[in-house]
């Protein structure tokens, strides 16, 4: 009965999402007051349809149901609590259900924090978000319904594909979609000012605060499925360039060029129509995420079994939203003027050279990621674009980045004195550099050029974000959130590229087959096998490795990676579970492979250097995106 | 100054499409050398997959044929698609889904006795689930029978 009330539920919201999609559009060409005030209660009526949906899915998990087939397909009677709650999302129907959830909390949180909008532009705003939700409520009825029935109800389910039963991994997808959907509020904003034809300003102060939030999810989101990627696959990769990573990345890409471009806007009412046009980008290339991601094209590890009408109707979707609102773009972007002028050396400049790098950079991963899909499509042939590819592009394009990342933010708007900004940063360049180029050196005696430059960057960038921070402190006595805010990010930015740096240099993996009681030596740590023993789980049995690390023969950790076995309802289905010890030098990672012989077993046995920065980096990065919007002047202005 | 002006600008603009040609060429020519085309088994053994490249190869793992080496990380398999069978060679820890019968996908290439060398192997973390690939190369052999 309750599923059944789920699915109610679902119509009843694809039904209020039509209304709201459509009523206030109409309302606001008209100019007719009570259409308008419609927006407002169908996002909460939505809301609340959708919750009961979502709620309904959960309680046939917790309960287990498996008379739903999809509960029977992701969950067992020995699943724990945890994974059924987080079972939900943990396949393609849910996560759609998920989705739509969250795309109606943005939108219910828009109609409570713009009170202060004008109501033609609020009802736009929200009537577009709900043309979204009816794209994604009529993806669910007619291709992916989560409350489809099986009979008979089998006696216990499948389980819950093991990968996806780590706490980092439950989370990961609900904060990624927070990102990817918060992308929306931005989209939304600027196609009802196309809709309005009042691009000013004001358009720009609105969307940034929405826009710097969803930025903060989708950092910490795939920061969060990088991490997860390392502790649980057993690889010891922190990024694979895998398609769907790529197609978390893209939309980051591109938002972090929005967020650059709207503090443009916003501040100096310049870019207008190309932040527009970057704010349809980004949520082109969330909905873009997700059709590679839902659509079954994809060979990953993420690519589940799937149906092709699903690829063909996230296709359409995507066609009729990226065209039309690129049409509406074309048609009316004409109009809109920029007001503020810029000489050449400006902080805008600065600016609009980041939103170039950062574009380039999406292209470069767009490339690497689509060719092989449209290939594939037309027959052509199978291609996979390999890991080389993505490194070097980065590589390429991170360095005027890093560089620029020093300049920008000492620029003033406007106009700025190339003399001056010399004179200020020369030595830190000088000192970064040289600095940079020598510390491989004092690492292992060799000179790395490649190496050096990346430290030298990471430097650079930390040495001229905290003086920018003291010359503020100096000059002024308010330290506005928003300017901490960017501080923070850049910070980690700095973290992220010496992390990325150290681990792509002085790594060591190694395949090893030891017996008990054997040693191996990796990079002057000595991991010695003590033996396997038999471990239970809840809903797994394993094996669980023992090993010790000594480094100069004091013991410094002790590791238990495990290989587990799953019970499901067919046979048991592998994973391995690495064991890490980290600190902020270095982690020590090992990961089980399998038995040789009687007693031997092969191990993977890995040193990353200072690998924890990469993720400390993201995580400054997300504070400084809450810290940007905890500013008192969009609190003041929202209220 | 304003004509100085210009031009500095102008210089600005030269310098960032120049920049964004040179990242595209390095970029089409990383791309060039690191795609990697797939073939299936009957194209390896009829010489239609290239013996210089690294190149992806996917197939079934054949029952029987899985040997490992007891004092290295040595294993040796064979693979097919229904139709013809490559030799394959690999040194490192496979994937925890990796048995006989699986449906797997190897990147590497191929040596002189033409016994594929490779140094990565995917399997999908799905016992049910079968690479695109490895399903069409399948499909492709047994229409050709």
């Amino acid at each position: 009965m309750i599923p059944e009330i789920g699915l109610f539920a679902l119509i009843i919201a694809f039904g209020i999402a039509i209304v709201q999609g459509v009523v206030p559009l109409v309302g606001a060409a008209r100019n007719d007051a009570t259409m308008i005030s419609l927006a407002r209660p169908a996002a909460w009526a939505q809301l609340l349809f959708v919750s009961i949906a979502y709620a309904a899915l959960t309680h046939a998990f917790v309960v287990h149901d498996f008379s739903v087939l999809y509960v029977s397909r992701h969950s067992n009677l020995v699943q724990p609590l945890m994974y059924r709650i987080s079972g939900v999302w943990g396949s393609h129907e849910g996560s759609m259900l998920l989705w739509a959830l969250i795309l109606s909390i943005w939108t219910t949180a828009v109609a409570i924090y713009s009170r202060g909008l004008p109501a033609a532009l609020m009802a736009r705003v929200l009537a577009v978000m709900g043309l979204i939700s009816v794209g994604f409520y009529a993806f669910m009825l007619w291709t992916s319904n989560p409350f489809e029935r099986i009979f008979p109800a089998p006696a216990d389910g499948n389980a819950l594909n093991p990968l996806l039963q780590d706490p980092g991994l439950a989370f990961h997808p609900p904060m990624l979609y927070m990102g990817y959907v918060g992308f929306s509020v931005a989209f939304a904003f600027a196609v009802a000012a196309l809709l309005g034809g009042k691009l000013d300003a004001t358009w720009a102060r609105w969307s940034r605060p929405w826009t710097t939030v969803a930025w903060s999810f989708l950092t910490f989101g795939i920061a969060l499925g990088s991490w997860w990627a390392y502790n649980e696959l057993g690889w010891g990769g922190w990024w694979f360039w895998d398609p769907v990573e790529n197609a978390s990345f893209m939309p980051w890409l591109v938002g972090t060029a929005l967020i650059h471009s709207l503090a443009s806007t916003e501040k100096r009412g310049v870019f207008k129509s190309w932040t527009v046009l970057l704010a349809i980008l980004a949520f082109s290339m969330s909905l873009l995420g997700t059709f590679i991601v839902r659509s079954g094209v994809l060979v990953s590890v993420h690519a589940f079994a799937t149906d092709p009408s699903r690829g063909v109707f996230i296709l359409i979707f995507l066609c009729i939203v990226i065209g039309s609102s690129l049409a509406l773009y074309a048609w009316r972007s004409g109009s809109v003027v920029s007001t503020g002028r810029f000489t050449w050396f400006s902080r805008e400049t600065a600016l609009l050279l980041n939103n170039v790098i950062l574009l380039t950079a999406t292209t470069a991963v767009f490339v690497g990621t689509m060719y092989p899909l449209v290939v594939d499509a037309l027959g052509i042939g199978k291609i996979s674009v390999g890991r080389p590819y993505f490194d070097t592009m980065f590589a390429l394009v991170s360095m005027p980045l890093i560089l620029l990342l020093g300049i920008g933010p000492a620029m003033r708007w406007k106009s700025d004195n190339s003399q001056r900004i010399i004179k200020s940063l020369a030595i830190i360049f000088a000192a970064s550099l040289s600095v940079g180029i020598m510390l491989p050196f004092v690492i292992d005696g060799v000179f790395n050029i490649a190496t050096g430059l990346g430290l030298a960057g990471a430097l650079w960038i930390a040495i001229t974000t905290l003086q920018s921070l003291y010359h503020r402190i100096k000059t002024s006595s308010r330290l506005p959130l928003s300017f901490l805010g960017m501080i923070l990010a850049h910070l980690g930015m700095a973290m992220f590229v010496a992390g990325v740096t150290m681990v792509m240099t002085y790594h060591q993996e190694k395949d090893v087959r030891l017996e008990p009681g054997a040693t191996y030596e990796l990079s002057g740590y000595e991991f010695k096998f003590i033996g396997v023993k038999n471990v239970d789980g809840p809903n797994y049995t394993a094996q669980e490795g023992h090993l010790e690390v000594r480094d100069q023969g004091e013991k410094i950790a002790d590791l238990y990676p495990q290989k587990r076995a799953y019970s499901g309802m067919g046979s048991p289905m592998p994973m391995t579970e690495a064991s890490v010890d980290t600190n902020m030098v270095r982690d020590l990672y090992a990961a089980m492979g399998e038995q040789l012989g009687d007693t031997a077993w092969s191990l993977r046995l890995y040193y990353k250097p200072m690998i924890s920065w990469i993720w400390l980096g993201c995580l400054f990065m997300t504070v400084g995106g809450v810290l940007a919007v905890s500013d008192r002047r969009y609190r003041q202005k929202r209220s | 100054m304003s004509m100085n002006k210009r031009s500095k600008r102008k210089l600005l603009v030269i310098m960032v499409v120049m920049g964004v040609a040179l990242a595209t060429v390095l970029g089409l020519t990383a791309f060039e050398e690191n795609m990697m085309y797939f073939y299936s088994p009957t194209e390896v053994n009829n010489g239609t997959a290239p013996d210089t490249r690294t190149i992806r190869v996917g197939g079934l793992v054949v029952e029987g044929t899985v040997e490992r080496a007891t004092e290295s990380l040595l294993v040796k398999f064979d693979l097919t698609d229904g139709a013809e069978v490559v030799k394959l060679e690999y040194s490192g820890i496979l994937p925890d889904l990796f048995r006989e019968g699986q449906g797997i996908v190897a990147m590497g290439k191929l040596n002189d006795k033409r016994v594929f060398v490779a140094n990565e192997v995917l399997a999908k973390h799905d016992e049910n689930y079968m690479p695109p690939e490895v399903a069409d190369a399948l499909e492709a052999a047994e229409q050709e029978k």
